[in-house]
């Protein structure tokens, strides 16, 4: 490990996970390497199949068995490689150091515990708290994430929240045992746009006020320019592109990145004729292409694509492109300077 | 405030006569005094909104969950009865025809649902499903006449003619939306009413479909009642935009207007909140995050209904329903304070 800074929190090395299905072998995560250091938020950005779901949940131990299994890697988090612990071992772990917080409330509360309970039990289990200790701490943190009169809304139901209100008691519930790392598998997709801008700013508040790192895995290229400090682009089970999100979005070295930006409509820039799509079709996991996944979708791929599986490498410091033509790819279109957005 | 004035329009593409026009439309759920008792309740879904699409044109119709966009949009379908107001389609009023005359009327307004999942039949085919809808309406009576039809519609939304022996589970997200656009289409339709057609599928698709439907648009010359609330989508495919709030119209105005001058606080915020894909940008972009939720349609605010959440509102706004006016030609919005 002596290639890893300091602060590191989380480093997964070649992580690979498979899924058995009546079509053959998945590799949903094949080979992917990626940390996150104390205190800061990272993007695992890609579509529906490429592998971010399946990441978080292969540190978490979660992977539905039989059909799933970790068959490679390492995640080393805080000094211990979270593969070789025993269950007992993750369970001590799984809430109490690394929280998780899913796409839907709805699904993911107990409906037949109040959400006191739900708070309370993490805390009581994970931390040893009285039940006493345990309500003091749930009310402190529904004033964290913004639910006013604590005491009362603890005693109520998940049904009598709404939807909005829900992410923020998953919130709530992550931050209770004071994790270092909060797992977020799009926290914000299932909200509407201004709960959405919301819970994103809250997320944020809450990881400069405790020092929480974040990983959030989301598809929209918006949410993830305007909190990530840091992205790893996925396709296809493997990681095509990593950068701080300035190098990603400014100067995109992957054709798939590319494409992403250059496929959706931005409201600060002129209407198009035409978008630009990425044209084809995901790829089926179970056939993939020899060499490249994305070269039958790429505009710019070139016959070694269709062989040979590019690395990750450098394009610049520790900007990463897995493409045989990074070097030679055009910029996103020149956009003219937007002077201002919507206020 | 301007987001990108320079736009280079195309001016609002055959501005023809009004296809469509709803007035003053209401649809209330009753809830409650059932099986389970419960106080009965109303809810208003939609409530009092008004707007007419050109011939040719497309409609952008936004808003958060709950904001009666959907149930408009399936109003104008008669798949609910409304309650109240009227829906005038090629100058005839919806809401009086008898079942006979309905039948009639449904082969020219058509439907794209939002999930391509659940809205095709899973055990019919691709050639059945988009054969059914002509043989139903008699639009091509001749069975073999059909088929070259079904080959033909595949073709028009991208896909391979052989697809039609497939099932829906064989295809994937893309390609089932395609399909659901090529069924619309079957019955050669004059207005397709689209409910979130690309909100369920994968960025990278998502593009690929927002242009056939303007390919189709241009080819076919249809009109588009498009539902929706990712803004940007929105504003790149339509002429005109209809924001709803809690079962009302707050702001209706062409797209230039409304993207480069919205007036009414609600659009303000919503599009203030739409994250832009450049960390450049958001790093120094003020923005107007609105408190609080969208209250319950069960019991909406007095006055007006957004209000509680308003930054300028004032005493006024708490009792007085603002009618919707037209404060510039063609731009109606819904504040006492514009």
């Amino acid at each position: 490990m002596t290639d890893v800074a300091a602060d590191t929190l989380l480093d997964v090395r070649d992580l690979r996970t498979e899924f058995a299905t009546s079509h053959g072998v998945v590799r949903a995560v094949d080979g992917v390497s990626w940390d996150v250091r104390a205190g800061e938020t990272v993007a695992l950005v890609g579509e529906s199949g490429c592998g971010k779901s399946v990441s978080a949940l292969s540190i978490m131990g979660l992977v539905a068995r039989p059909a799933g299994r970790v068959v490679g890697g390492e995640i080393w988090f805080k000094g211990r490689d979270l593969l070789k612990l025993s269950e007992d071992e993750m369970r001590d772990i799984r809430g109490r150091e690394i929280a998780m917080v899913f796409q839907e409330p709805m699904t993911s509360l107990n409906p037949v515990l109040t959400v006191g309970r739900q708070i309370t039990e993490a805390c009581e289990i994970h931390l040893g708290y009285t039940p006493t200790q345990a309500h003091a701490r749930a009310v402190e943190v529904l004033g964290f994430v913004g639910i006013p009169d604590g005491a009362r809304r603890l005693k109520q139901y998940p049904h009598q929240f709404s939807g909005g209100m829900r992410q923020r008691l998953m919130i709530a519930i992550a931050l209770s045992c004071r994790p270092d790392l909060i797992l977020a598998d799009e926290p914000t997709t299932a909200l509407d746009v201004t709960i959405q801008a919301q819970i994103l700013d809250l997320m944020k508040d809450l990881s400069r006020q405790f020092g929480t790192a974040n990983l959030i895995i989301t598809h929209n290229l918006g949410v993830v320019a305007r909190y990530a400090d840091r992205v790893n682009v996925m396709y296809a089970g493997k990681i095509v592109e990593r950068g701080t999100a300035r190098e990603i979005y400014a100067n995109p070295r992957h054709p798939y990145t590319l494409g992403l930006l250059r496929s959706v409509p931005r409201l600060d820039e002129p209407k198009r004729a035409r978008l630009d799509p990425i044209q084809g079709q995901p790829p089926d996991l179970t056939r993939l292409p020899p060499g490249c996944a994305f070269a039958p979708r790429c505009a710019f791929a070139i016959d070694r694509c269709r062989a040979e599986v590019p690395p990750l490498t450098s394009v610049g410091g520790a900007h990463q492109s897995a493409c045989w033509v990074a070097d030679s790819l055009p910029g996103v279109a020149a956009k003219p300077v937007a002077e201002q957005v919507p206020a | 405030m301007s987001v990108a004035e320079n736009l280079p329009e195309a001016p609002p593409q055959a501005a023809g006569d009004v296809i469509l026009e709803v007035r003053d439309l209401t649809k209330h759920f009753h809830l409650g005094g059932g099986l389970f008792g419960g106080p009965p309740a109303v809810v208003k879904a939609v409530d009092g909104v008004s707007f007419s699409i050109r011939r040719g044109e497309t409609l952008g119709l936004v808003g958060e969950s709950g904001c009666g966009k959907t149930t408009t949009g399936r109003c104008i379908l008669l798949l609910e009865q409304p309650t109240g107001g009227q829906v005038i389609f090629e100058g005839k009023d919806l809401t009086k025809l008898s079942p006979a005359e309905i039948r009639v009327v449904r082969r020219k307004i058509q439907v794209i649902f939002q999930d391509p999942y659940s809205s095709l039949n899973p055990r019919m085919t691709i050639g059945q499903m988009l054969d059914e809808p002509m043989a139903v309406h008699g639009i091509v009576p001749e069975r073999r006449a059909r088929q070259d039809r079904v080959r033909e519609l595949l073709t028009v939304v991208g896909l391979l003619p052989s697809m039609a022996s497939r099932y829906p589970h064989e295809l994937s997200g893309g390609q089932r939306q395609r399909v659901g656009i090529a069924r619309a289409l079957a019955t050669e339709p004059s207005l397709i009413i689209c409910d979130e057609p690309v909100s369920a599928l994968d960025v990278s698709i998502q593009a690929q479909i927002v242009n056939l439907l303007e390919n189709l648009q241009e080819q076919f010359h249809l009109t588009y009642l498009f539902v929706a609330h990712d803004l940007s989508v929105v504003r790149h495919i339509s002429d005109r935009v209809a924001v709803m709030y809690l079962g009302k119209v707050a702001e209706i105005t062409d797209r230039t207007a409304l993207y480069a001058e919205p007036l009414h606080p609600y659009t303000q915020a919503l599009l203030s909140a739409v994250p832009i894909p450049d960390p450049e940008i958001e790093s120094h972009r003020q923005r107007m995050v609105l408190g609080g939720e969208v209250p319950s349609a069960l019991n909406p605010p007095s006055g007006c209904v957004f209000h509680p959440r308003c930054p300028i509102a004032i005493e006024d706004c708490k009792r007085i329903v603002p009618e919707v006016r037209e404060v510039r030609p063609g731009h109606r919005v819904a504040c006492i304070r514009v």
